[in-house]
């Protein structure tokens, strides 16, 4: 698939908003702590994040002007599910933030906005994974891996990019640096997971069977329908991602692997967070969101579609 | 509505591809360009039409949206291999889920006759659908901003300005070969189902559990002695007939000069 680099860009900064805006009510349940450093930063990462992501992902709609309509179909459409979840999300949303930041509440009913807010957050990226794993013709996306994946890849972020705000507001990292270590490896494990799984996956259809013509034997492309590449060979054949994955997959590992699970290994075990550690911490969490956008971009470059099968690949 | 209609009509409007006389001729993609340039879902925008070199649009190549595309294939080794036309249009499945993913309700399945259409003043340009189809055959038009697909001339079927029996698809009234034909699938008395079940009609991707409605007839086996084609006796009298050996010894003159020559 066309690795678009507006959806690569939404599905990752959503995912770390929604993921930091649910360590947000983590937060002030465990701790009841209005921080204002915390909320002044906090919430405009996270909403911004989520924000620009819906924003960048609409205007490369061919009508972005039309994109209210997107939330009329969810009774049979997760791509207008996550819309209309993504809207009901800024409610509670917003309302945790003004409390948190306006004035200097986050318990009681502030909390339990906090609370909904976390909960809509994960079934927004629920609904933007399922866009995905719902699809028959994509074999690298429909398979258990894909809803898992984006959930733990949104807590991980989310979490990674709370440190940063917990150490500048001189607040105790320990906490808070545990489960995100644990969101980190769980991300790893399932992106291991599903790629021995997917590379060794038999095929789910083949030229065979998409032209019929197995009986005859192996059916290969011999006069495509044009001269010049059509819109199909353009959005779904794209072959780039495949030839270099396994260095990307490498580098996917060091960024959002490595480095974070080295830095929060180093926060763990020195406690007292001092400057170094807040400047550590921003480092693993950009480190980690560079790693989810090249695990992001394969997630789509590497994926086959079956409509190929029409224009030379012989199996998906 | 996206929601696929669950009071489906019986009737399943559609098309029978006859893969054994299909010429590769690319004829019916042309007509079908022709007439749904301005049909129902036109224009069929093209890009870099003339130039090739990404001036226009900044894509290389020149392409464009068209709902019918003819792609040829080899199947089988050396001496049984055989080479098949293959015409690929919109199959108006009947569970698809290029109707379903739509976010807007702009693509929809027709109640009365199956056909899957997407209504251009919805459409957002999302190309999801384009995604969920297993086929490809939606073709997103980026100058009109929407998804662009077969529409089984369904502005053309239904015309009563037009005689009787121009009221099929573009493809199958152009089709030289008589390659293709249009009919109601969901009647088993048709006489595109009787085709179907005499020739063993099959879908394509049938794993893909979309329940296409349109049908391919399969290659005849191939034709290779020349019993298959009832001319033993013909052959066998044609090989007495050729005389033993030809002598030209007696040749003189120009054509003396020119048997020397040629038997060179
Ligand atoms: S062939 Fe593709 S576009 Fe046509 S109905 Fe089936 S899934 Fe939809
Ligand atoms: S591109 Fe248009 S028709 Fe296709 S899913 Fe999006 S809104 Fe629906």
């Amino acid at each position: 698939m066309h690795p678009a680099l507006s959806v690569i860009f939404f599905t990752t900064a959503s995912g770390a908003g929604y993921g930091l805006l649910v360590w947000l009510a983590l937060h002030a349940a465990l701790t009841g702590d209005a921080n204002p450093l915390i909320g002044w930063i906090g919430f405009p990462l996270a909403l911004g994040l989520v924000t620009a992501g819906l924003l960048s992902s609409t205007f490369h709609l061919g009508h972005p002007e039309r994109a209210w309509r997107a939330m009329s179909q969810w009774r049979s459409s997760w791509l207008s599910r996550e819309g209309l979840l993504a809207v009901l999300t800024y409610i509670p949303a917003l309302l945790f933030a003004v409390g948190w930041v306006l004035l200097g509440r986050n318990d009681g009913l502030w909390m339990l906005a906090g609370a909904v807010a976390a909960v809509l957050a994960m079934v927004t990226v629920y609904c933007t994974a399922m866009i995905y794993q719902s699809l028959k013709t994509i074999p690298r996306w429909h398979n258990g891996f894909t809803v898992p994946g984006y959930l733990a890849m949104a807590m991980a972020t989310g979490g990674l990019w709370i440190l940063p705000l917990l150490a500048l507001s001189g607040s105790d990292l320990q906490t808070m640096a545990l489960p995100t270590m644990g969101f980190v490896l769980l991300s790893a494990a399932i992106k291991w997971r599903y790629w021995t799984a997917t590379d060794n996956a038999a095929p789910t259809a083949t030229s065979g069977t998409a032209t019929g013509l197995a009986n005859l034997g192996t059916v290969r492309l011999l006069e495509g329908p044009t001269t010049s590449e059509t819109y199909v060979m353009r959005e779904m054949g794209y072959r780039i991602g495949r030839k270099h994955a396994v260095k990307l997959r490498r580098l996917a590992g060091f960024f959002g692997l490595v480095i974070p699970i080295a830095v929060l290994a180093a926060v763990l075990a020195m406690p007292g967070s001092g400057t170094m550690a807040g400047g550590l911490v921003l480092l693993a969490a950009i480190s980690g969101s560079v790693g989810v956008v090249v695990e992001r971009w394969l997630y789509f470059a590497e994926a086959k579609h079956v409509s190929t099968l029409y224009y030379g690949e012989e199996f998906a | 509505m996206t929601c696929l209609p669950t009071t489906a009509g019986s009737k399943k409007l559609g098309l029978v591809i006859d893969l054994d006389i299909c010429v590769g001729c690319h004829a019916c993609a042309v007509n079908c360009k022709e007439w749904n340039t301005s049909g129902h879902s036109a224009p069929l925008t093209d890009w870099n039409a003339y130039s090739d070199d990404a001036e226009e649009d900044g894509d290389e190549g020149a392409w464009g949206v068209w709902f019918n595309r003819i792609h040829t294939y080899e199947a089988g080794e050396g001496e049984d291999a055989r080479t098949v036309h293959f015409p690929r249009s919109c199959l108006h499945c009947e569970t698809p889920d290029c109707v379903t993913v739509c976010p807007t309700g702009a693509s929809y399945k027709r109640v009365e006759d199956g056909i899957v259409l997407v209504n251009a003043d919805l459409c957002i340009g999302c190309k999801l659908c384009s995604w969920a189809c297993p086929y490809g055959a939606r073709e997103y038009d980026k100058t009109e901003g929407v998804m662009k697909k077969c529409t089984l001339c369904v502005d053309k079927i239904y015309n009563e300005n037009l005689e009787e029996q121009d009221r099929v698809p573009a493809c199958v009234s152009t089709c030289p070969a008589g390659a293709r034909h249009f009919g109601d699938l969901g009647d088993p008395d048709s006489d595109v189902s009787q085709l179907v079940a005499e020739r063993q009609g099959y879908e394509l991707m049938p794993e893909m559990g979309y329940k296409p409605v349109n049908r391919y007839l399969p290659p005849r086996p191939r034709r290779t002695k020349a019993e298959d084609f009832g001319a033993p006796e013909r052959l066998a009298d044609l090989a007495l007939r050729v005389p033993a050996g030809e002598t030209t010894s007696d040749a003189s003159g120009l054509l003396g000069w020119l048997d020397t020559m040629l038997s060179r």
